[in-house]
């Protein structure tokens, strides 16, 4: 009986090892070594994996980093969840400079709210903006505009897009937006765009994706881009940021300075910007009737 | 009593609302004007033939077909081309049209108007497919495939079975039921014809049992012609089948005629099959012996409030009436109408327009009151398996509806969401009533989206 138990431990013992030997010698030879910087960067990441700085996930943005830091330059990455500041601090960290990326926020470029763009059918389907939009054109007729069954607001991880039961449209807060562009990647008619968020927060831009003729785009909504070119010609003489194509006009947020004069003359009201407009000069008093 | 024939696995059983199959036919004369796509079917659009100003007659070549898997797209009225512009389609999207005036009701030179039966058939294979492709002719059960590109069958295959699909599983519609039984003898010729194509020696009729009179009709003329010595004994016979949905379904359809099963991811073809739905052989007969392109088709318009009313119709339709103006010819939309649906109420669409026109697949037009028009309450799946039981194909509904959720859709594809049929039997069948179909429909869009992507990238 001894014997066995003898026999066994020695046989399992010896086999055990040479296994460890061989594993040894393995771990040894085939050893990774990973670069210390790698987790102490990814570690100043905020750790979201939301892939809006174009690398797969934190710990791909911090392999970038590192990388950059090696040939000693790093300005031409950004974490846009994290901002100025976590940039600042891997700047620190690495002793570079950081690039000044310009913040960025989410804008949704439909301007069909209830009001505007009223139901003229009923989507009676699963509340999912993806099968709506596979399924038909919409309850308003656009098969450009926003549908409003939030899946950018379900998709958001950082809870900045509300829907407005009013408008039927989502809200996007400027404050807990991080750019990670996830609403954009979510809404099946792209009516998302990550914009600069401008200087002290002005920005203007086409409030419509439409590319349908002018007459069945304003039969759907009120407020649709039609074309006309009021804003191209009144922008030509400043900064030439607005361009026509397929019926839709778009600003070019690099050369727009958001002087807003192109919100006053468009006729339909399709231009949208985050701050009060200024008001053309009231005509001369010749326009009035004369007083007599 | 002998056990009628039908598919192995699934399916379900809708209650069959047949309220106009007492109808007979009615001709709807041409409306003041017609919106015609140019794209009623499957694969490329037409190259547009006509401008604004021309003048046209019924036939008149309005598009030709634009490469292999495309349709030709004729006229279905006299009158000038007023332009050239889009209309609304059944799911509220624009698709180019050609917007036609009616004057009066004159015919191209050539095509035979009149009601007299031609059976001689002389023609070989290439002219029957050649003469199908130009005529337009499509897949009228819905699908809208077009004919000429099943009949062309590649060197090498062959062929031993012709189907005529006269099942008509879907509710409501009776449009194919009435042609089986108001045009029985042009459906032999037809059938003769196609076999023709095909080169087959064997060709069957498949009616579900619930249309006793087309299949006791269509038995009884076909014992006759064979009786005249006009066609072989055996040649063509009349298959009666058990009621179930989707047996209209080409691969259900071919597995309950033949036994045979379609393998996932391959055709009709590769279990030497070719199955053509009644509407369509008819309009082959139409286009061989009588010259007449695709120009109309019958137009189930039905609905319980339209029909209890006095109201509902079978009619013959030309192609690009709107649908306004078919729902007034048969009795209007009655009051408390909740939805208007295109097709059938299983796999039809809801319009949200009356200004869609009648296109070559539009079999029905069921109005639904608001009553039944919504959808019920969604509950949650608790793996009861009724949709895998419904499922046809075999496939497991609630799993795939799951992984689409969850955009895993190289999973989804590995279950072989692809075969899905889009038959609704799952969404039917589930006691909570989930969007199963809805889910799955997009899976497949994205699983195609994966599959060109792959292409692109190994080519």
């Amino acid at each position: 009986m001894s014997q066995i138990i003898l026999f066994s431990v020695l046989t399992l013992g010896s086999v055990a090892a040479v296994f460890a030997t061989i594993l040894y010698v393995i771990a040894q030879r085939f050893a990774v070594e990973e670069d210390p910087r790698l987790s102490e960067v990814a570690e100043m990441l905020p750790g979201i994996n939301c892939g809006a700085c174009g690398f797969p996930g934190c710990p791909g943005m911090a392999q970038a980093l590192v990388e950059g830091a090696d040939q000693g330059d790093i300005s031409h990455l950004n974490c846009p969840p994290g901002g100025t500041e976590v940039m600042a601090t891997i700047g620190g960290y690495f002793g570079l400079e950081t690039g000044s990326a310009k913040e960025t926020v989410a804008v949704l470029r439909c301007g069909g709210s209830c009001e505007h763009a009223p139901a003229r059918s009923e989507y009676d389907g699963p509340r999912s903006c993806v099968i709506a939009h596979g399924t038909f054109a919409g309850e308003s007729g656009c098969p450009f505009g926003c549908l409003g069954h939030g899946d950018c607001e379900v998709v958001c991880p950082f809870d900045a897009i509300t829907m407005n039961s009013e408008t039927g449209l989502p809200e996007v807060d400027q404050q807990l937006c991080t750019s990670c562009g996830a609403c954009v990647r979510a809404c099946p008619r792209k009516l998302f765009q990550i914009r600069p968020v401008g200087r002290r927060d002005r920005r203007v831009w086409i409030n419509c994706r439409s590319t349908e003729p002018a007459v069945l785009a304003r039969k759907n909504c009120a407020v649709a881009c039609i074309a006309c070119g009021k804003c191209k010609t009144t922008c030509d003489s400043i900064v030439q940021a607005i361009t026509i194509e397929n019926n839709l006009a778009y600003i070019d947020h690099d050369k727009c300075i958001s002087c807003g004069k192109c919100v006053t003359v468009c006729p339909t009201k399709a231009i949208a910007a985050t701050f009060e407009p200024p008001q053309p000069k009231p005509k001369p008093a010749a326009a009035e009737p004369a007083a007599t | 009593m002998q056990k009628l024939k039908t598919f192995s696995i699934g399916g379900v059983h809708p209650p069959e609302n047949k309220l106009t199959d007492h109808m007979a036919i009615r001709d709807l004369p041409p409306p003041p004007q017609v919106a015609i796509p140019v794209s009623q079917h499957i694969g490329k659009p037409g190259q547009l033939q006509v401008e604004r100003g021309t003048t046209v007659r019924v036939g008149t070549l309005l598009a030709k077909a634009d490469g292999f898997i495309s349709a030709a797209v004729h006229s279905s009225v006299s009158g000038t081309v007023k332009k050239i512009d889009s209309v609304i389609d059944s799911q509220g999207h624009r698709r180019q049209a050609v917007i036609i005036a009616v004057e009066g009701d004159e015919w191209e030179e050539g095509i035979d108007t009149s009601p007299e039966l031609l059976e001689d058939i002389s023609l070989d294979r290439g002219a029957i497919v050649t003469r199908i492709a130009e005529a337009g002719i499509v897949g009228a059960g819905g699908a809208t495939f077009p004919t000429a590109v099943k009949f062309s069958i590649p060197e090498g295959r062959t062929i031993d079975t012709l189907i005529i699909n006269g099942v008509e599983c879907e509710p409501y519609l009776t449009a194919d039921h009435r042609l089986m039984l108001e045009n029985a003898d042009e459906l032999i010729v037809g059938t003769r014809l196609l076999m023709q194509a095909a080169g087959v020696a064997r060709a069957f009729i498949g009616i579900e049992s619930n249309k006793p009179d087309a299949i006791e009709l269509l038995q009884e003329r076909i014992r006759l012609k064979a009786g005249e010595g006009k066609i072989p004994e055996g040649f063509i016979s009349v298959l009666a089948l058990q009621q179930r949905y989707p047996q209209g379904g080409e691969k259900q359809l071919i597995q309950a005629a033949t036994g045979r099963e379609v393998p996932s991811g391959k055709l009709p073809l590769d279990v030497h099959c070719v199955v053509s739905n009644v509407s369509t052989t008819i309009a082959v007969y139409q286009a061989m012996q009588k010259n007449r392109p695709f120009v109309d088709r019958i137009v189930t318009v039905t609905g319980k409030a339209l029909v209890a009313a006095g109201g509902g119709a079978n009619l013959r339709v030309r192609i690009g009436t709107p649908l306004g103006a078919v729902i007034e010819a048969a009795g209007g939309v009655p009051d408390g109408t909740g939805k208007i649906i295109m097709g059938g109420p299983m796999t039809g669409r809801s319009v949200t327009s009356l200004e869609v026109p009648i296109t070559k697949g539009s079999g029905g037009v069921i109005m639904i009151d608001r009553s039944e028009a919504r959808r019920y309450a969604v509950g949650h799946c608790i793996r009861c398996s009724r949709c895998v039981g419904g499922c046809p194909m075999g496939l497991e509904p609630y799993l795939l509806e799951k992984l689409v959720q969850k955009e895993r859709y190289e999973e989804a594809e590995a279950l072989s969401i692809m075969d899905c049929i889009e038959c609704g039997s799952c969404s039917y069948s589930c006691p909570a009533n989930r969007p199963l179909l809805d889910w799955i429909r997009l899976g497949k869009g994205k699983v195609g989206e994966l599959r060109r992507a792959r292409m692109r990238g190994t080519t």
